[in-house]
């Protein structure tokens, strides 16, 4: 528990002085934006086993419901973002029976259910209330430095969380209903509202990023926050690093997005070569991420 | 029998699409009774194992334990309550301990405080207990099973097979820790094919086929039945 206080204050120093050391706040931005995205995604299968493809749908759903929370509500900024991660909650709450599949049934719902709410945001007969395919825009909020810190909050609420789950009973019952669903049960737990419980909170994670960024953004198509990229990054980011533990996505997330940014900006016709040989070698080499490495070495990994 | 059964079933009927896997099953058991349950291979053995301890849901009939109806209670409930049950292949939680495949049933499960090193002791593993449960034999992981299952303080342990596979003086162990088991108060079904084993503990056994009860009483008795004799050789 206190290594979790620890790694959290490290994070957050971090990102409190990076922007005062490098230039481009707009990459450090992204960068914490993915580093919530894989450790929210981490909560959901590093913690319980489903991998949800759609994941970005609830990254989009935040980001349309706080600037629809802007655009027509006069609540202060912050409390739309909050809504953000309350809308993707419900969503969530309205998903909860794709719970009932398991392994690649359970993805590629979710994965359809993201393309279904992408479909329905970007329609053009929904212009009015949507946007449509021309997405929204909220500049009238438009603050880099608070939306800033208020992203950097949500990564350490997030890190947080991935503590939790790591180390509490709450998380003794994840591990033991990860590896045993019927047995756990015999040991009475509650296997289907502990499922519940932490596919919400994953999805309002992503809820709540999706409505920092927007605020970050101010301006945005559909397409910036639905694509499908954004899932790929997050699953790949988490289990580059390691999933099932608190430092592995945020690990995974911040090598692997500078290295995107690195190559994949200045050069993406090799950038995709790379990913890709990475992501074999990863398969291959290293299943459970980053974090093995030092867990084969005898390293208390948190 | 003048106390009132710790668990009841009536007319349970179990149906999975066309097969009716058990067809209006009645039979009641006591505090320290141990009851095999037996029968040729899909007699619906392990599915009335499945209905009491909840993991399926019985479609016609009733299930009572200590005088309330417990059908519609899920598993994880039926637990605290004092039911609980071992699986015919162990199902331990593979990447815990032994220590920690206790604690979690003890922690989540149980309707007091429970002494880990005592359930340890009991199963024999105390000198395992740092050991990962995906490291123990398949003996060691059916009494990590049990142990589990005693974790959470049953007052009905169902036994699914426990002995398959065992060696004769494994077999004696498990039968004098279950006698054990019986003498605190516990009530057990055993579902078992080693008839051997069960004739040494089983007080009555309870005979199924094709998801109907044959016979009711004692296990010797059951040998001179001509429907259980037909029912086992086929006649």
């Amino acid at each position: 528990m206190k290594a979790s206080a620890i790694t959290l204050g490290v994070i957050g120093a971090a990102f409190l002085i990076a922007p005062h050391v490098y230039g481009n706040r707009t990459l450090l931005f992204s960068m914490m934006a993915f580093i919530v995205l894989a450790q929210g995604l981490n909560l959901l299968y590093g913690f319980t086993g489903y991998l949800p493809f759609g994941y970005v749908g609830f990254f989009g759903t935040g980001a349309y419901t706080t600037s629809l929370m802007v655009l027509h509500s006069h609540l202060p900024v912050l409390l739309c973002v909050v809504a953000g991660g309350v809308g993707a909650c419900i969503v969530a709450l309205i998903l909860g029976p794709l719970l009932r599949l398991s392994g690649a049934y359970f993805s590629i719902a979710n994965l359809a259910a993201s393309q279904i709410l992408y479909n329905v945001v970007s329609n053009q007969d929904l212009s009015k209330i949507t946007g449509g395919p021309y997405g929204l825009k909220i500049d009238q909020v438009y603050d880099p430095s608070a939306s800033y810190f208020t992203m950097l909050v949500i990564l350490l609420v997030a890190t947080g969380l991935a503590a939790y789950f790591r180390f509490s009973r709450f998380g003794m019952a994840l591990r033991a209903m990860n590896q045993d669903p019927t047995s756990a049960a015999m040991a009475g737990i509650d296997v289907v509202r502990n499922r519940l419980i932490v596919w919400l909170v994953s999805a309002s994670v992503a809820g709540l990023a999706g409505g920092a960024y927007a605020w970050n953004l101010s301006v945005f198509y559909p397409d910036a926050v639905f694509t499908l990229q954004i899932s790929v990054f997050a699953i790949v980011f988490a289990l580059f690093g390691g999933v099932g533990t608190v430092l592995g996505p945020v690990i995974g997330a911040i090598v692997l997005y500078a290295l995107y940014n690195a190559v994949g900006i200045s050069a993406p016709q090799y950038f995709e070569f790379i990913y890709g040989f990475l992501i074999v070698v990863l398969v291959l080499f290293l299943p459970n991420g980053l974090m093995s490495l030092l867990a084969r070495r005898g390293v208390r990994v948190i | 029998m003048l106390s009132e059964p710790l668990l009841k079933l009536d007319g349970v009927v179990k149906r999975f699409g066309g097969l009716v896997a058990l067809d209006g099953v009645s039979f009641s058991v006591a505090p320290s009774e141990i009851v095999g349950l037996v029968g040729p291979n899909g007699s619906g053995k392990t599915t009335a194992i499945n209905i009491i301890s909840g993991t399926y849901h019985a479609d016609a009939g009733s299930v009572l334990f200590e005088g309330a109806r417990i059908d519609r209670v899920p598993a994880f409930r039926r637990v605290p309550l004092g039911i609980n049950r071992t699986f015919q292949v162990p199902k331990p939680f593979a990447a815990m301990t032994v220590r920690e495949n206790i604690a979690v049933a003890a922690y989540f499960g149980a309707r007091v405080p429970v002494e880990i090193d005592a359930v340890l002791a009991e199963i024999d593993l105390a000198g395992h207990a740092d050991v990962l449960a995906s490291q123990l034999t398949v003996n060691q992981q059916k009494r990590l099973d049990l142990g589990r299952a005693l974790a959470t303080q049953p007052k009905l342990l169902l036994i699914d097979e426990i002995g398959a596979g065992l060696n004769p003086s494994e077999l004696n162990t498990i039968a004098d820790l279950l006698l054990r088991l019986a003498a605190r108060g516990i009530a057990l079904i055993v579902v078992e094919h080693v008839l051997d084993f069960l004739n040494r503990i089983a007080n009555r056994v309870i005979v199924l086929s094709a998801g109907r009860m044959l016979f009711e009483g004692r296990l010797e008795d059951a040998s001179r039945n001509a429907d259980v004799v037909a029912a086992f050789i086929g006649g």
